[in-house]
């Protein structure tokens, strides 16, 4: 075992300019957050708590067990969109009754917590997480249902929702539906298609059409409880199993069905004793320069993520730019591939393919989790390194990631440019968990290069017809260029987008990666090596 | 010889018995009842003998099962401790006629002082004071207040105190019932009641050669519902001259009637004046005879303690017929005992039943014994943790003395060791008797019979604790009870990480962890959150979290380190510290609608019996109406109706058993139109 060695400085003024960025960076992600739990600000929310009902975010708490930890999803999702931020729903995995589970919670709050296509992708990401974790779901509901004017964009991508309750459901992954208020029409069916269903008296409200529409269809009168109240589902329809008297009997009567699941993890277990690190999370951030040009030795950040700080490297000497090697995260076994010096080589590249291979054959079958560390600006360009060979050793690389059975982890700390995002595990390449720093950037290239780029491009375009060059015109097109891809490269345009699962405190990193390895193990865990059907590992 | 001993009695008495026949050699036999069967008491005796049944009329007061048992079991001797069959003539000759020794008086010495009206008469023949009788007929405004008596009463049973001539019949007859059915005999009478009088009283330890010895006096004048509750030795009103009257006068008494083996000769002293028969060159304070006990008393520590004489251990030696000295002993230093109840002083001394979680007082030099070095503190307890506490018996659950060079250092002692103590489950007395010997006026001698009545009881029963120690213990409790909850998250299999994580950890967070507690009659919520920076929690400023762990929390209030060290049981929360103890009882996160009750709902206080119901269902209740009354650890508790309305339904009839908590009837309150 090696025992990772600190060579941070924590009193140089470099450290604390590199902490007062980060801290400042964090500032704005706080005030984002702040948004998202101020749903649909205090006019509403005061009304909303006036009905006696409580908050999506109250409800969860209630719902969890007392002081256990809670990892909200996708919080920033609509960011930078028309749409409220985070997209009118709450989604994260939080224990009950010792059982992690996905939660999901729609906030009336916002537009009578009407789904628009960001609540559509959010909840998509929480099916895929509780689906790919087997993570039994609790939907807390009470939605408006679509939001109508961008119903084009809902309609029929949105029928995934319930499809996806009853495929988590034939696979076996209890989906469990407390209903607090409207689940109309099409939202009917997410208790129609839950396993469990409780409703609360003189609050739930499902049924496939309302009064006014029952009277223009069949000219019948009609009101909201005969319709649909969870009176009614109780006694009448058995589309409720459960009649709750209130919104906290409710959430009692979540907790006792999930007690009765008898839910097993399918995973190995973690190591029941393990040591924190070495050395202080807090440093943390203090380590990632604001100018991404600068690199960072990532064993700085391994050592206060890993447990003991032990850290056994994979290859140390060769394609140092590439950090690998094996270690233990709260009790899981776990590898990990960080970069050092930004840039991927053929060396870099083929030693990531090999050790992805080796963390596959790991574990008897199970093999070992993997952690991607992103700050890479990509593979290495230029003559020499495509004769090189650069491109096939990529794709060893991103082959091996894409076909890697294990469960992949990425934490975006700076850059993750161009094909280094494919080859560590970017959001296309399903990584079970995928969380940002408020230091991370993401783009196909660096802004500057990007400008740089078209500005050739631009500049050979009008040579080749003869044209002058714009200069003036150019300097302009390439700070808003800059201007534009530098505001799309930042975490929370990215997070907006559901391209990460979330922008995180640097100094909660292991806990994150803690949460997301034990939710991981709900599911059984195997490599590629586990059935013998493909090749042996690949020297490279 | 003595080889075999049989304690016809249960908790702290036949323990302390038994430490006696230990420390000489004796063997040991307990009985015990069915809720006996796991006390202390029973584990600790050499052979043990069941006595089916649990109330005392089935048990423990049941002679011929006794004697049976001293037979099966192959004691050759029977102490009967005190309070039960202890001063039943009958009894002691049963035991001497089956062949064993007595350890006691002779039953016709007990029979004398039985009859209280006889015990009054011998005495002023020998020359002891005695306080005038009345006749219950003859009774005048002048003589109020009286005193009923029972006349083969004790331990307060059936005293009863009449301030008006018209209560008078109404008591006399309610004390006749009380007699009839406490002892067995109905005769009362009444004496002029000393409304502030003080209960001194002088052991006396006799051989059967003559030697009488008066072991000085006790004081035993803090008393509620005419139980004592605060003892001492030597008294604090007592002069050096005054002791020698008062033993001499004890002799007196005692060689009157014979007396052989350990007895009490009650005293009444009083200030007052209202007896006016006081001579020229009389003592200052003048004192009757009251009563004598013909039996070891609860509060005999605190005379062994000054004396340096084992009592229990001499009425073992005097019964098999050794001799005294010549010399009685001198007396060293100050005793002070306190009783520990299980009672809720604060609400009408209600005695309380459960289960004893946790009982542990803090540096007690020596349990059922003399301590060693001429001071100490000394514990004589019945229980243990997770003792349960049954209806059935009396309350006490210990006994605590503390021996000091004086007196003020002694209450200091006790005081400290009381409020240090560690008693979880049951209600108890404890914060009331460290108040008592805190107070300036018991620490000023005054200590009077009326000394509830004068200083306040509800002031001298507050807690220890007062309401900023109760929301800082409030807060200890969640923050162990987040502790615990890590702990237990920590050993779930599968997912230990959970539990290794920062307690109630948020990326995101929103809102604080919330713990509902109730302290007595108040709800305290405690909101708080574990962050980075330390606690943060809702109106406790500058509060800093140091350490905690599921059996404490160690907290930083104003630059001052708590420690309060919590215990969890299912139903409570204990948390102890230097600020006092605080009982606090979770609220429920939720509540199951299948045990809620129905608003109107009156519930049992505790486990007990209905013996009777005024009410039938359908009845028009007045707010206060009477409804039943339920019978519980010897006394009648009138369950009545909180408001008015309508009584809608009745759960018992009479002779039905209740835990507490149990719904007893249904008052629907009525809507004003």
């Amino acid at each position: 075992m090696t025992v990772l060695k600190s060579a941070l400085d924590v009193g140089a003024a470099d450290f604390a300019a590199k902490r007062d960025a980060m801290l400042a960076k964090l500032a704005e992600v706080d005030a984002e957050h702040a948004k998202t739990i101020g749903g649909g600000g205090t006019q509403y929310v005061t009304r909303h708590h006036k009905r006696g009902k409580l908050l999506p975010r109250e409800r969860i708490e209630l719902l969890l067990d007392p002081d256990s930890p809670f990892l909200e999803l996708s919080p920033l999702a609509a960011w930078g969109s028309d749409y409220p931020v985070g997209a009118s729903l709450v989604t994260g995995i939080g224990v009950v009754e010792g059982v992690e589970c996905l939660i999901t919670a729609n906030d009336p709050t916002v537009r009578g917590g009407a789904s628009n296509p960001w609540t559509l992708k959010k909840a998509f990401r929480a099916s895929d997480i509780a689906y790919q974790n087997r993570l039994p779901t609790i939907n807390l509901v009470e939605s408006g249902g679509a939001d109508l004017p961008s119903q084009k964009e809902i309609f029929i991508p949105g029928g995934r929702m319930f499809r996806d309750l009853t495929r988590a459901s034939a696979a076996g992954i209890p989906t469990v539906a407390l209903v607090f208020g409207n689940s109309t029409a099409g939202g009917a069916y997410v208790p129609g298609m839950s396993d469990h269903v409780v409703m609360v008296k003189e609050r739930a409200k499902v049924f496939l059409g309302g009064p006014p529409l029952v009277k223009m269809a069949t000219g019948e009168e009609s009101d909201d409880e005969s319709l649909g109240g969870a009176e009614m589902h109780s006694r009448t329809s058995g589309l409720a199993d459960y009649f709750a008297l209130d919104e906290p009997d409710a959430l009692r009567l979540g907790r006792q069905i999930v007690r009765r699941l008898h839910w097993r993890k399918a995973g190995p277990a973690p190591a029941a004793d393990y040591d924190e690190p070495l050395h202080d999370a807090e440093d943390l951030l203090g380590i990632v320069p604001p100018d991404l040009k600068t690199p960072f030795d990532p064993r700085e950040v391994i050592a206060r993520l890993v447990d003991g700080s032990e850290f056994d490297e994979f290859k140390p000497l060769y394609g140092s730019s590439l950090v690998t090697g094996w270690a233990q995260l709260h009790g899981y076994p776990v590898g990990i591939l960080a970069n050092a010096r930004g840039v991927l080589f053929s060396e870099e590249s083929q030693k990531a393919a090999q050790f992805i291979q080796l963390a596959n054959a790991c574990g008897n079958g199970t093999g070992t989790p993997l952690i991607f560390l992103h700050n890479t600006t990509g593979y290495m360009v230029g003559a020499e390194y495509e004769q090189a060979g650069i491109i096939k050793h990529g794709a060893m690389m991103i082959n091996a990631v894409s076909n890697s059975k294990v469960p992949h982890l990425s934490i975006m700390m700076g850059a993750s440019y161009g094909a280094g995002n494919y080859g560590m595990c970017g959001r296309a390449y399903d990584p079970r968990f995928l969380f940002a720093w408020p230091s991370a950037k993401s783009a196909v290239m660096g802004p500057q290069q990007l400008a740089g780029v078209l500005s050739i491009v631009m500049r050979q375009g009008a040579a080749a017809k003869g044209l002058s060059y714009d200069e003036e015109g150019d300097q302009a097109m390439r700070a808003a260029v800059e201007g534009q891809i530098e505001a799309e490269s930042l975490p929370m345009f990215l997070s907006g987008r559901l391209y990460d699962d979330g922008v995180i405190d640097p100094r909660d990193t292991r806990t994150v990666l803690g949460m997301c390895l034990s939710a991981i193990h709900t599911a059984p865990v195997q490599g590629t090596a586990y059935d013998g059907a493909g090749f042996g590992v690949f020297r490279m | 010889m003595i080889n075999r001993l049989l304690a016809a009695n249960r908790g702290e008495i036949a323990r302390r018995v038994f430490h006696a026949c230990r420390s000489l050699g004796v063997s040991t036999v307990a009985v015990y009842s069915d809720p006996d069967a796991a006390s202390p008491h029973t584990a600790e005796a050499d052979v043990s003998a069941r006595l089916p049944g649990a109330t005392p009329g089935e048990t423990y007061l049941r002679g011929e099962l006794l004697i049976e048992a001293a037979r099966a079991t192959g004691a050759d001797a029977i102490h009967p401790g005190y309070g039960f069959l202890s001063e039943n003539a009958e009894f002691a000759q049963a035991v001497l006629d089956a062949g064993l020794t007595w350890v006691g008086p002779s039953p016709k010495a007990i029979e004398s002082m039985g009859s209280k009206i006889e015990a009054k008469r011998l005495m002023a023949d020998a020359g002891v004071p005695v306080l005038g009788e009345l006749s219950s007929d003859a009774v005048t405004a002048d003589d109020l207040p009286v005193l009923i008596k029972a006349s083969a009463g004790g331990g307060g049973r059936g005293m009863r105190i009449v301030r008006d001539l018209a209560d008078l019949p109404k008591q006399l007859e309610a004390a006749r019932a009380e007699a009839q059915s406490a002892f067995g005999d109905e005769t009362v009478f009444c004496e002029p009641y000393v409304a502030n009088g003080r209960h001194i009283e002088v052991q006396i330890l006799a051989d059967q050669h003559g030697e009488v010895w008066a072991l000085g006096e006790r004081e035993c004048s803090i008393q509620r519902r005419h139980q004592k509750v605060v003892e001492e030795a030597p008294s604090p009103l007592v002069s050096d001259t005054m002791r020698t009257e008062l033993c001499e006068a004890a002799i007196a008494a005692a060689k009157a009637i014979g007396y052989v083996g350990a007895g009490t000769v009650e005293f009444l002293a009083d200030e007052s004046g209202r007896f006016s028969g006081r001579r020229a060159g009389e003592p200052d304070h003048r004192f009757w005879f009251l009563e004598m006990n013909t039996r070891l008393q609860v509060e005999h520590p605190v005379t062994e303690c000054v004396t340096g004489v084992d009592l229990v251990a001499w009425q073992l030696r005097i019964a098999e017929g050794a001799a005294l000295p010549p010399d009685p002993p001198s007396f060293t230093g100050h005793a002070i005992e306190v009783r520990l109840y299980a009672e809720d002083p604060a609400h009408d001394w209600q005695p309380q039943a459960g289960t004893l979680h946790r009982f542990h007082v803090p540096g007690v030099n020596a349990e059922f014994a003399i301590p060693p070095g001429g001071s100490g503190l000394r514990l004589d307890s019945g229980v243990v943790d997770g003792s349960v506490l049954s209806t059935h018996y009396d309350p006490m659950l210990a006994k605590l003395i503390a021996w000091a060079p004086t007196r003020a250092e002694a209450a200091r002692r006790l005081a400290t060791a009381l409020a240090g103590a560690r008693v979880h489950g049951v209600v108890t007395n404890r914060d009331l008797l460290a108040r008592v010997l805190r107070h300036p006026a018991f620490l000023a001698g005054e200590t009077d019979t009326g000394f509830f009545d004068r200083h306040d009881l509800a002031t001298l029963a507050a807690p220890l604790a007062d309401p900023e120690a109760e929301k800082l213990s409030a807060l200890a409790a969640a923050l162990a009870d987040a502790a615990a909850n890590q702990d237990h998250a920590a050993r779930r299999s599968g997912a230990p990480v959970l539990g290794r994580l920062p307690s109630g950890w948020r990326n995101v967070p929103s809102q604080p962890q919330r713990k509902r507690y109730r302290v007595g009659d108040r709800q305290v919520e405690v909101r708080y959150r574990l962050t980075r920076d330390g606690l943060a929690a809702e109106g406790f400023d500058g509060v800093r979290l140091l350490a905690s762990a599921p059996d404490q929390a160690v907290l930083e209030v104003g630059g001052v380190t708590r420690t309060f060290a919590v215990a969890a049981y299912p139903d409570m929360v204990c948390a102890d510290s230097a600020l006092g103890p605080v009982t606090l009882r979770p609220e429920p996160r939720f509540v199951d609608p299948a045990e809620q009750v129905a608003e109107g709902s009156l519930l049992a206080p505790m486990p007990g019996t209905v013996t009777a119901v005024h009410v039938a269902e359908g009845d028009q209740v007045e707010a206060g109406a009477p409804l039943l009354v339920l019978e519980a650890m010897k006394m009648q508790h009138p369950i009545n109706a909180a408001e008015a309305g309508v009584l809608a339904s009745l759960h018992v009839s009479v002779g039905s058993a209740v835990d507490a908590g149990s719904v007893l009837a249904v008052v629907e309150s009525q809507e004003e139109p």
